[in-house]
């Protein structure tokens, strides 16, 4: 079943040297299965995930031939219909816990604020399921990091609170942009298995943005390799090592190994015509 | 006598009432010319170690030696001569509101160092950004570019040691890349010593020699750089740490 169809989504913005695209026509489909994005810095795969949650503000904008979820016309949405869908339906977890959690307000005031606004929660009810929550996504002292403000958080932990409150209200879809980048080798792989398992077991859609191949290739079923805007691959992540276009092989070769050689990496070759 | 020497290290910080022990009882020695790397998760002490070597952290017990000379405290002009760090992120480690001049001669003025106009441009050389981004504000660069910056201005000073805390855990695969075949350039034309956080194995075991791997704040094993190739760890941990890691997913049977 499909959950996500996208077809030729464009981002635009209009800068004072002309219209910049940081999308250039991207069509995907989704079902409750594991999408990666993956492609460097600027190469539109966080645009593309904000797109779909229409996160984009003017003088941005976003333009697709289709763009439906759930039966529902993304493109047509009102605002009002979007907020209905943005965190309940489909939920993002952001890339830095250091701009996206609110500075001045504890972990445990934010984690419970949604429970307690959208689900009407007492006091006592929210904060046993956020600390559920933390527990779930592995956080030792939960009790502690509920009182914490997120200056007072490491990188790996921030992550984490912002990945328990995205999944409280348990989104049908969703979307993490780099949700393990600050997090260590151990950490990641229970994070990897946290997201698996809500994919498993609730049938979550999961679309999956990182610039790490090696993670993408082991944890998502399929891969959509992003550059400058465009896919310019599409495969199973299963083959990603088999992967043939240039771009990929380049991402690929240029990572160091255990045990690999010493002497420079090397670097990728923009040159190709797929450059353009 | 080694460069570097830690010596039964420990850091406690104060929280609320509550004694965090950030480094507990923590020795290695770093000789000259060296690529040491720390290697551990986030909470494990490796980048305590090296705020403490600055004097950035309260050190509650042992002793940190340069040169066979124990450091003063605070650190004073004669330290930053010799030892400079880099720090994971670039975008919060450079002043926002000054020129990449700026950020690169002060350095210099500090220290009273004259002819700063020609250094600037050669450091700008030696690190691969061309000189006209002399007169550009960080948020004119992109990440690999401002960690190239902070790498220029941690060797104004000409130093013998750097600290480097993941350096390019904030960056892309093609770009750490760019940085580390940088960094691995310097090391060789300039004969010097590192001394380097991360918690990616693959990287550590392409720039360094040797490595220690900690957790909790507590070293678990140290091991020469074959010993990690070759899997020959012997406490469980750092068998974890060697089974987690991203890069042994391209091989074998990778899922989860």
């Amino acid at each position: 079943m499909t959950l996500l169809d996208v077809q030729n989504l464009r981002v635009t913005f209009d800068t004072e040297t002309g219209p910049v695209q940081a999308v250039r026509g991207v069509s995907f489909s989704l079902g409750r299965e594991r999408l990666g994005i993956v492609g460097e810095s600027g190469s539109g795969k966080t645009m593309t995930g904000r797109a779909v949650l229409r996160l984009i503000r003017p003088p941005g904008r976003i333009e697709a031939d289709r763009m439906v979820f759930d039966g529902q016309d993304l493109m047509q949405a009102s605002e009002r219909d979007m907020r209905a869908l943005r965190g309940k339906r489909i939920g993002m977890v952001m890339q830095d816990p250091k701009y996206s959690l609110n500075p001045v307000m504890t972990v445990g005031d934010q984690l419970t604020e949604g429970l307690r606004r959208r689900d009407g929660l007492g006091r006592r009810d929210a904060e046993a399921k956020a600390i559920a929550a933390l527990t779930a996504v592995h956080i030792r002292d939960p009790a502690r990091v509920m009182e914490a403000y997120p200056h007072e958080l490491s990188g790996g932990m921030g992550q984490r609170v912002m990945i328990a409150m995205m999944l409280i209200p348990e989104p049908d879809l969703l979307i993490a942009d780099e949700p393990t980048s600050a997090l260590d080798v151990t950490v990641q792989a229970e994070v990897l298995s946290i997201l698996d398992g809500l994919v498993r077991e609730r049938g979550m859609g999961l679309i999956f943005i990182s610039h790490d191949l090696r993670l993408v290739a082991r944890f998502c079923d399929r891969v959509l390799v992003m550059y400058k805007g465009k896919v310019v691959e599409e495969l199973l992540a299963k083959n990603l090592l088999d992967a043939q276009h240039p771009y990929t092989r380049g991402l690929l070769n240029c990572l160091p190994r255990i045990g690999g050689p010493r002497g420079p990496l090397p670097a990728l070759d923009r040159s190709g015509a797929w450059a353009q | 006598m080694s460069l570097i020497e830690i010596d039964h290290l420990s850091v406690t910080f104060r929280s609320k009432g509550r004694e965090v022990h950030a480094v507990e009882d923590v020795s290695f020695s770093v000789e000259q010319g060296e690529s040491f790397g720390l290697v551990g998760e986030s909470g494990s002490g490796k980048s305590t170690i090296l705020r403490a070597i600055c004097g950035l952290a309260p050190v509650t017990a042992g002793t940190i030696r340069i040169d066979g000379a124990s450091l003063p405290a605070p650190r004073g002009p004669d330290f930053a001569t010799r030892v400079q760090m880099v720090f994971q992120d670039p975008y919060a480690s450079l002043h926002p509101r000054h020129t990449i001049d700026r950020t690169l001669s002060e350095p210099l003025a500090i220290h009273g160092i004259s002819g700063s106009d020609a250094r600037v441009v050669k450091a700008l050389e030696d690190v691969g950004l061309p000189a006209a981004f002399r007169f550009r504000y960080p948020h004119q660069l992109s990440g690999g570019q401002r960690q190239r910056v902070a790498i220029a201005r941690a060797l104004m000073l000409e130093p013998t040691i750097l600290l480097l805390d993941e350096p390019t855990s904030a960056l892309d695969a093609s770009v750490q890349a760019e940085v580390l075949n940088l960094l691995d350039r310097l090391r060789a034309a300039r004969g010097l010593t590192f001394l380097m956080v991360s918690h990616d194995l693959a990287v550590i075991d392409h720039m360094c020699d040797r490595i220690l791997v900690m957790q909790n704040g507590r070293a678990v094993e140290q091991m020469p750089r074959e010993a990690l190739a070759e899997a020959r760890m012997t406490t469980p941990y750092a068998r974890s740490l060697f089974d987690a890691s991203a890069d042994r997913m391209l091989g074998g049977p990778a899922r989860p």
